[in-house]
C-alpha cells in the first residue's frame, strides 16, 4: 500500500487498515458555487476540458443550452440551465454547475469494493485511482448526486478530482480559475462558508428571502457548496437533490467491506467477477447490484464459521 | 468606451440595453457583478430576450427589437418632466441653454431641410443662433424657447409611458419602473454606466439609438464621472486598434478624414477642418488637425512630402461617396464593378447581410485573396456543401488563394482593448507550417508591386513609389519599428518657443501629441498613439498593476489613448469649481494651481475652472450636444424609425415609416419582405460558446455549442406545432435556415399596439467549415441595408416565417 | 516502486486573498503528494504573456508551452490559462479563453498556401512565391486598367475601386498600420474592416 505513504489519505475504499494520524493540520478545502452570480457562460467547462485534456464527443443541439447532454467519462462539469416561472410570474433562469461535490461522507467511495480505487485525501478532496479502478459502477449507485460515469473505452469510472494536480501544487482548480464572474470560489471550508454567508446575506437584501447555503448534513456536508437564492427548493436547479441521501443499500455494504478486504482471499475472485461485468453494461442495474450483494453475501458466508 | 472595464464597480445602476454582456463579454461583465455586490448597484436589462444578462439582474423589462429611440425618448420625457436631471451640470457642461436658429423644425418625421429625391437633409438649419463674433447665443435661465433643452422637452413630449408601451410592446409598468431606477442616477454622487454593443449599433437607426442614451447620460450627469459613461463594448480583439488607425474606406489614422472629391485641395479641405471655438476661450482640441494630418504624410511619405507639394495631398486617394463600406461593396461586385477583394482575417459570406447576394458577388470577382489562420467559408464560397453552400464550381471563374496566416500566439505587437489600452503581446510559438504573418504577407504584395512599377511604370505610380519604408528587415518589419513609426518622432531639432531652446532633437521619438507641428518638423502616422512608444520604451508593455484607492484606472498597466488618459471627459467628473461630485470616488479635482488625481486630465493641467472652459474639449462649444448640429445623417435630435422590416406601421408617423436618410439599394428593397408572408420579428446575436465563425473550429467550443438553432417563444412554438429540439425552417424574402428550435420561456410575446408581436433569435455561429454541425449562418436571412450614418447593416430587427420541418438533406 | 519527489512550480503574487492556497491542499505534508495525483503538466513549460484574441475586453493570457526554446527543439502550445495581474480579468476566462488551446491546434489552422483556378474543383497546394507573384500581377492589371486618376470635373483624385479589402480585427494595430500604407499607396478606397459586423 505504498500510496498511503503520502499520508494524506483519510478514507480509502474497500480498506480497513486506519490512515496515518500523525499529520493533523491540513485544512479542508472547499468549492463554493454562486449560482446567483453564474452567467452559465461554460468557462468552468471549457478550462476543466482544456486542464484536463477531455474531448468528449460533438453532440446535438437537444432543446437546451445544456452541452454536452449529460455528464460523461470526459465531461466532469457541465451546467444545467432551468427556465423557471417563480409565484410573482417572472421569469428566473436557474443555472447551475454540476459535478462531484466531494461529500465529506462519500457514498461513492463506500460503495468500491476495490481497495484504494477511491480515496479521499485529507483536504476533503474525493479522487479516483484509475489503476485500481475495475469498473463496477457501484461508485455510480453509491452517489446520491448521479456523477460518476464509466467509461466505455477502458471501463473504468471518471469524475471531477477537484483538480487535485493544482490543488496539489497550490493553485486553485481550473474551473475555479476561469469562472469571469467570481461564481465560483475556492478556498478554506470555513472561508467558503463565510463567504458564503456575506453572499446570502445580500441575496436577502435583494428579495430572495430563501436564499441559503447547500452543504447537505445526510453527506456529512460536501467540499463543493452551493449558494441558491431558493435554498428551500434546491431541486428547481435542474434536479439538485433536496434531500441527497447515500443509498440504504451502500450504507448496508460498509460492515461487509470491511472484513470482506480484511481477509484479502476473496479480493481476487471479486475483482475477476466485476472485470466481468464491466464488459457488460456500463451502468450498473438492479439485476447487477443483487447478483454483487449475492457475492458479498457469499464472501461473508465463507469467512463466517 | 469613455471609462475603463474595472470602473464599471464604481456603478450605482448598470443599464445593459442594445448588448448582452455576460454573454459577449464575460470576463469585462464580472465588473458588474463586483459593482452589485461590493457597491450595492442594481443591474436593469432591457432587451428582447431573456438573457444571460438577465439571468442575474435585478430587474428585466422586454423590449421589441428596432425601438430603443423610443424607449429612451420616453425616459428623457420622464426624466425631464420629473425634473430628475442633474441641474448643475446639465447648465455648466451640455449645451441645454444654446439657442438654436429659426429655420430648425421638426414635423411629421421629418427635420427641416429634407429632399424626398436624395434621401437627404439639408443641414443648414440644424445649428445655433450666432452673434457678430461668431458665438453660440445662450440662455442660461432657459426661458427662451429655442434653447436646446426645451426643444428637447417639446422633442420628447410624444414618448408618453402609453406610447413607448405601444410602440415597444414594454408594458407600462415595467417602463416606469426601469425610469425610476435610471433618474435615480441623476443625484450628483450617483452614476449609472451603460453597456452597449452591437444590440444598438446593428440597426436602420443604430449611431441614434446610441446618441439618445448618450443624452439621457448627460442629463443625468453621468459622463466623465467614476462608474458612468458610454461604454461601448466593442467586438474583435483590435476592432479598437483598427478603428484608431482608420482602417475604414473614409478614414485616415487617428479619425481624420479621407478628403472628398469636392476638397479639391490641401486648403479646400483644411477649410472644413478649422473647428473654430464656437462659445468664447474654449479649448476645441481639433483646431490642431493641420498638425496631426501634416505629420501623417510625413510619417506615410516621408521627405516626399512637402510644403511644395502640399505635403503630397493628392497622393491621398478622394472619396466621390460617404462610404466606400461593405454593403456598397458588395452591391458593386454584383453588379460587376469589382474585379478583386482581399480578405484579411475576415469572412464576409458569413458576416455580410444577405449571404445570397455575398456569395453571388463573390462569384463574380476576378480573383479573391483570404488571408487567414483557418479554413474559412468565404475561401470555399465556390465550393459545393450542399444546402447549406450549393455552388456550381464550374460556372465560378474565380481565382482564388487561401493564404496561411500565423495567430495570435505566434507573433507581437500591440492590441487596443475596448477602453483604448494599447496592450503588448509576445510570441509563444511558431505558426503551422509555412503559415505567415501577415505583416510579411503585406510587405510581399508591396514590393512585387513596387517592383512591376519600376520595371513597367503604369498607372499613377508615385505614392507607391514613394511610401516610406524604412524598416530594418523590409520583408518582414518588425512590430516594434511600426509601433515607434506610429507614436511618431521630430524630424528636426523642435525648439520650445517659450524658453527658445531645443526641446526635442532631432530623431527623438514623441512624448505626445502635443508636440507635433504642422511645418513638416514632426512625423506621427497616429497621432492619437503619441506617447505610446517613447525614449523611456514601449509603454505598451507596461505591467505594473498599482491601482491607486482600486477605483479601477490602473493608470500604469499598458498605456491608453489619448495620453495615456484612462476616463474620457473627466473634467465633467468635477463641478464647475473643480471638486468632484462624488467625494467618495474622485477622478481629477482642482487643488488652487493644477488639476490632479488618479487619472491624466482630459483638460489643460493648468487650467483654472474660473475660465470657464467646458470639459468636451473636443467639441467646438466645449459642451456635450443634447443637439448635435449636423453631424447625424437623420436629425439633431433621435426619432423613433421603425426598421426596414417591421411587422408593424410607424404610430408616430405613418408616412414617414423608416430612416429617412437610410440608404437603401434598389435589388436590397427588392429583397425586403412583408409582414404579411414573414409575420415575425427576427435578431441575430452572439452566444458566449462561440466567437463569431472562428470557434467552431476550436474542438472544445463546438462541443460545448454543436448545432445550428434558433429561439422561439413557446407561445408561438405551440401555435406553429414546433417541438422542443425539432427541426424548423426559417425564412425571409431572401434565403432560409433549416435548423434546431429552441423553444423557450425567454422570449414572450409582446403587445406591439395592440396586437401580438413574436420574437425569433438566430444565433450565428455556424456554418460549413469547421468541427461544429454543418450549418447556414443567420446571414441568410438578414437584409442588406445598414444605418444611415455608418452603414452598419440592420441585423438586429427584420421579418421572417417559421415552420415546422424535416433534417436538411444532404447533398 | 519508490515515490519520486517532484519539483513544484513556485507561484506566487497570486493576489488571493483570505486563506493563501499554499497552505491548502497537500501543502501541508510536505513535498510528498499523494502517490494518485496526476503529474502537475506545467513543471518546466515556458511560459509567454500574451492577449486573448477574441473579444475587446483583452484579457490577459499565460501561454505556455513545451520545450525552453533551444535552437534544437520546436515550441509546441500546451496550455493557455488567464494572467492573474491583468487588472481586468485577474487571471479569469470565458468559454472561449479557456479554450483557446483548440484554436491554436484547430485541425482547420492553414499550412500552406493554396490556389483554386477558375472553374475548380478542388484547391492545390502552391508555392508562396507563386501565390504573391499572381495576386501582384492580378492587382496590378487591374488597377492599370481601372485606376481613376481625375474625376469628370478634373480634379485629381486618384483612386481605385475595382480592387477593395477587408482588414482583420484580431491582427496587431502594427499590422494594421503597415496595412494602411500599402492599400491607401495604391488609391483603394474599398477598404473596411469588421468593426460593424
Amino acid at each position: 500500500m505504498f500510496d498511503l505513504q503520502s499520508q494524506d489519505y483519510v478514507r480509502r475504499s474497500a480498506s480497513t487498515m486506519t490512515p496515518p494520524m500523525a499529520r493533523s493540520h491540513e485544512e479542508q478545502v472547499a468549492k463554493l458555487i454562486d449560482v446567483s452570480r453564474c452567467i452559465g457562460c461554460k468557462a468552468c467547462q471549457a478550462a476543466c476540458m482544456e486542464w484536463n485534456d477531455l474531448r468528449p464527443e460533438i453532440g446535438h443541439f437537444e432543446g437546451s443550452y445544456q452541452n454536452p447532454d449529460d455528464l460523461g467519462p470526459s465531461v466532469w462539469t457541465l451546467m444545467k440551465f432551468a427556465e423557471y416561472e417563480n409565484e410573482q410570474g417572472n421569469l428566473e433562469w436557474l443555472i447551475r454547475k454540476d459535478g462531484c461535490m466531494h461529500c465529506e461522507d462519500p457514498g461513492c467511495l463506500k460503495a468500491c469494493p476495490s481497495p484504494g480505487a477511491i480515496v479521499q485525501y485529507a483536504n476533503g478532496i474525493v479522487d479516483f485511482i484509475s489503476d485500481k479502478c475495475i469498473g463496477c459502477g457501484y461508485c455510480v449507485k453509491g452517489c446520491p448526486f448521479d456523477i460518476p460515469r464509466i467509461s466505455k473505452q477502458d471501463h473504468k469510472s471518471y469524475k471531477c478530482t477537484l483538480c487535485s494536480d493544482r490543488v496539489s501544487v497550490g493553485l486553485e482548480p481550473a474551473c475555479v480559475k476561469a469562472c469571469p464572474t467570481g461564481a465560483i470560489m475556492f478556498g478554506s471550508k470555513a472561508d467558503m462558508k463565510q463567504w458564503a454567508g456575506e453572499r446570502i446575506e445580500d441575496l436577502k437584501s435583494r428579495g430572495f428571502e430563501n436564499a441559503g447555503l447547500y452543504d447537505p448534513a445526510a453527506v456529512g456536508g460536501t467540499h463543493v457548496m452551493y449558494v441558491l437564492h431558493h435554498a428551500d427548493k434546491p431541486s428547481l436547479y435542474s434536479g439538485l437533490p433536496d434531500k441527497p441521501e447515500i443509498s440504504p443499500v451502500v450504507r448496508g455494504w460498509k460492515g461487509i467491506i470491511k472484513p470482506l478486504a480484511l481477509i484479502g482471499i476473496a479480493l481476487a475472485a471479486l475483482g475477476g467477477f466485476f472485470h466481468w461485468i464491466t464488459e457488460g453494461p456500463n451502468e450498473v442495474t438492479d439485476e447487477d447490484e443483487a447478483e454483487g450483494e449475492r457475492v458479498l453475501r457469499e464472501s461473508e458466508t465463507e469467512k463466517t464459521p | 468606451m469613455t471609462n475603463t472595464w474595472q470602473d464599471i464597480k464604481n456603478a450605482n445602476v448598470v443599464i445593459v440595453m442594445g448588448g448582452n454582456a455576460a454573454e459577449a463579454h464575460p470576463c469585462g461583465f464580472k465588473w458588474v457583478i463586483e459593482a452589485k455586490i461590493e457597491n450595492g448597484a442594481k443591474l436593469v436589462v432591457v432587451d428582447p430576450r431573456f438573457t444571460r444578462t438577465a439571468s442575474v439582474a435585478d430587474y428585466y423589462a422586454p423590449i421589441r427589437p428596432g425601438t430603443d429611440i423610443a424607449f429612451l425618448s420616453g425616459v428623457m420625457h420622464y426624466l425631464l418632466e420629473k425634473d430628475a436631471i442633474q441641474h448643475e451640470y446639465v447648465r455648466a457642461y451640455t449645451n441645454a441653454s444654446l439657442i438654436v436658429k429659426d429655420g430648425f423644425g421638426f414635423q411629421d418625421g421629418l427635420f427641416s431641410g429634407y429632399n424626398e429625391e436624395t434621401h437627404a437633409y439639408d443641414k443648414s438649419s440644424w445649428d445655433y443662433e450666432l452673434d457678430e463674433q461668431g458665438f453660440a447665443m445662450s440662455d442660461d435661465t432657459w426661458q427662451n424657447p429655442r434653447c436646446v433643452i426645451n426643444l428637447l422637452k417639446q422633442h420628447v413630449s410624444r414618448y408618453t409611458p402609453e406610447m413607448v408601451s405601444r410602440i415597444c410592446g414594454t408594458p407600462q409598468d415595467k417602463f416606469l419602473h426601469v425610469c425610476e431606477l435610471i433618474a435615480s442616477t441623476a443625484a450628483p454622487d450617483k452614476a449609472m454606466t451603460s453597456l452597449f454593443a452591437l444590440g444598438w449599433t446593428q440597426h436602420s437607426v443604430g449611431a441614434q439609438n446610441i446618441r439618445s442614451m448618450a443624452m439621457v447620460q448627460l442629463l443625468l450627469g453621468n459622463i466623465g464621472v467614476a462608474g458612468g459613461g458610454m461604454n461601448a463594448l466593442r467586438g474583435h480583439s483590435n476592432i479598437q486598434g483598427l478603428t484608431d488607425v482608420g482602417l475604414l474606406s473614409n478614414q485616415m489614422p487617428g479619425y481624420m478624414n479621407l478628403p472628398l472629391d469636392k476638397e479639391i485641395d490641401l486648403d479646400t479641405y483644411m477649410k472644413t477642418k478649422l473647428f473654430k471655438p464656437l462659445r468664447p476661450g474654449q479649448t476645441s482640441y481639433w483646431q490642431n488637425y493641420r498638425k496631426f494630418f501634416v505629420s501623417f504624410q510625413k510619417s506615410m511619405f516621408g521627405d516626399a512630402a512637402t510644403q511644395d507639394n502640399n505635403w503630397a495631398f493628392d497622393w491621398l486617394p478622394k472619396l466621390d461617396v460617404p462610404l466606400y463600406d461593405i454593403i456598397r461593396a458588395f452591391e458593386m461586385m454584383n453588379n460587376g464593378q469589382m474585379t478583386g477583394y482581399i480578405c484579411q482575417g475576415f469572412n464576409p459570406l458569413q458576416a455580410f447581410p444577405d449571404r445570397g447576394k455575398i456569395r453571388r458577388g463573390l462569384s463574380k470577382l476576378k480573383f479573391l485573396v483570404t488571408m487567414d489562420p483557418l479554413d474559412t467559408e468565404t475561401s470555399r464560397f465556390w465550393q459545393d456543401f450542399g444546402p447549406q453552400n450549393p455552388a456550381k464550381s464550374a460556372e465560378i471563374q474565380t481565382e482564388v488563394f487561401q493564404l496561411p496566416v500565423t495567430c495570435f500566439a505566434e507573433e507581437n505587437g500591440s492590441l487596443v482593448n475596448s477602453a483604448r489600452w494599447l496592450q503588448w503581446h509576445w510570441k509563444a510559438a511558431e505558426g503551422p507550417g509555412v503559415a505567415r504573418s501577415d505583416i510579411w504577407i503585406m510587405s510581399g504584395i508591396f514590393h512585387r508591386l513596387r517592383e512591376l512599377y519600376r520595371k513597367e511604370g503604369g498607372a499613377f505610380p508615385d505614392p507607391l513609389l514613394n511610401v516610406t519604408w524604412k524598416y530594418t528587415d523590409p520583408v518582414s518589419p518588425d512590430p516594434e519599428e511600426l509601433a515607434k513609426e506610429m507614436n511618431g518622432r521630430a524630424l528636426a531639432d523642435l525648439v520650445d518657443p517659450a524658453t527658445n531652446t531645443v526641446a526635442t532633437k532631432a530623431g527623438t521619438l514623441l512624448d505626445g501629441f502635443a508636440q507635433l507641428r504642422d511645418d513638416g518638423t514632426t512625423a506621427s502616422g497616429c497621432w492619437i498613439f503619441a506617447g505610446c512608444f517613447t525614449e523611456k520604451g514601449n509603454q505598451m508593455a507596461r505591467r505594473d498593476a498599482t491601482d491607486p484607492r482600486e477605483q479601477g484606472i490602473a493608470p500604469n498597466w499598458a498605456w491608453a489613448w489619448p495620453a495615456n488618459r484612462r476616463i474620457l471627459y473627466n473634467r465633467a467628473s468635477a463641478d464647475p469649481d473643480g471638486k468632484p461630485w462624488n467625494p467618495a470616488k474622485p477622478v481629477i479635482t482642482w487643488n488652487g494651481t493644477r488639476w490632479v488625481g488618479i487619472d491624466v486630465p482630459d483638460y489643460g493641467p493648468t487650467v483654472k475652472p474660473s475660465d470657464g472652459v467646458g470639459p468636451f474639449i473636443m467639441n467646438a462649444e466645449g459642451m456635450g450636444r443634447l443637439f448635435a448640429r449636423d453631424l447625424m445623417a437623420e436629425g439633431p435630435f433621435p426619432e423613433h424609425y421603425e426598421p426596414l422590416e417591421s411587422p408593424v406601421e410607424n404610430v408616430l408617423h405613418p408616412k414617414v415609416q423608416n430612416n429617412p436618410a437610410a440608404r437603401v439599394f434598389a435589388d436590397d428593397r427588392a429583397a425586403f419582405g412583408s409582414p404579411d408572408k414573414f409575420p415575425y420579428v427576427a435578431t441575430t446575436y452572439r452566444l458566449t460558446e462561440h466567437f463569431h465563425y472562428w470557434t467552431k473550429h476550436a474542438l472544445i467550443n463546438a462541443i460545448l455549442q454543436p448545432e445550428e438553432f434558433i429561439e422561439i417563444g413557446e407561445v408561438l412554438a405551440k401555435e406553429k406545432g414546433i417541438e422542443q429540439g425539432g427541426w424548423v425552417k426559417v425564412s425571409s424574402k431572401r434565403g432560409e435556415v433549416v435548423c434546431k428550435a429552441y423553444v423557450t420561456k425567454r422570449i414572450k410575446p409582446m403587445m406591439v399596439d395592440g396586437k401580438p408581436t413574436h420574437v425569433i433569435g438566430c444565433p450565428i455561429h455556424w456554418g460549413f467549415t469547421g468541427q461544429a454541425r454543418k450549418g447556414y449562418g443567420a446571414n441568410t436571412l438578414t437584409p442588406s441595408v445598414g444605418d444611415a450614418n455608418t452603414q452598419t447593416p440592420e441585423f438586429k430587427a427584420f421579418l421572417v416565417n417559421v415552420e415546422k420541418t424535416h433534417a436538411p438533406v444532404a447533398a | 516502486m519508490a515515490l519520486t519527489r517532484r519539483e513544484f512550480i513556485k507561484f506566487t503574487g497570486l493576489g488571493l486573498a483570505a486563506s493563501g492556497l499554499g497552505v491548502l491542499g497537500f501543502g501541508a505534508s510536505g513535498e510528498a503528494q499523494a502517490a494518485a495525483v496526476r503529474p502537475f503538466k506545467l513543471t518546466h513549460a515556458t511560459e509567454t504573456r500574451n492577449t486573448c484574441t477574441y473579444c475587446s475586453v483583452a484579457c490577459g493570457i499565460l501561454i505556455y508551452s513545451m520545450g525552453d526554446r533551444a535552437k534544437n527543439a520546436r515550441s509546441n502550445i500546451i496550455h493557455i490559462e488567464g494572467d492573474p495581474d491583468h487588472p481586468v480579468n485577474r487571471g479569469t476566462l470565458c468559454p472561449k479563453g479557456s479554450a483557446l488551446l483548440d484554436i491554436v491546434h484547430a485541425p482547420t489552422r492553414l499550412k500552406a498556401p493554396r490556389y483554386r483556378k477558375p472553374g475548380g474543383t478542388e484547391f492545390e497546394e502552391v508555392s508562396w512565391d507563386f501565390a504573391l507573384d499572381r495576386i501582384a500581377r492580378l492587382m496590378k492589371d487591374d488597377r492599370d486598367k481601372h485606376f481613376i486618376a481625375k474625376n469628370a470635373a478634373g480634379t485629381t483624385v486618384n483612386r481605385w475601386t475595382s480592387v477593395g479589402m477587408l482588414a482583420a480585427s484580431a491582427s496587431s494595430s502594427e499590422t494594421s498600420y503597415l496595412t494602411w500604407k500599402v492599400v491607401r499607396s495604391l488609391g483603394m478606397v474599398v477598404f473596411d474592416n469588421q468593426a460593424r459586423v
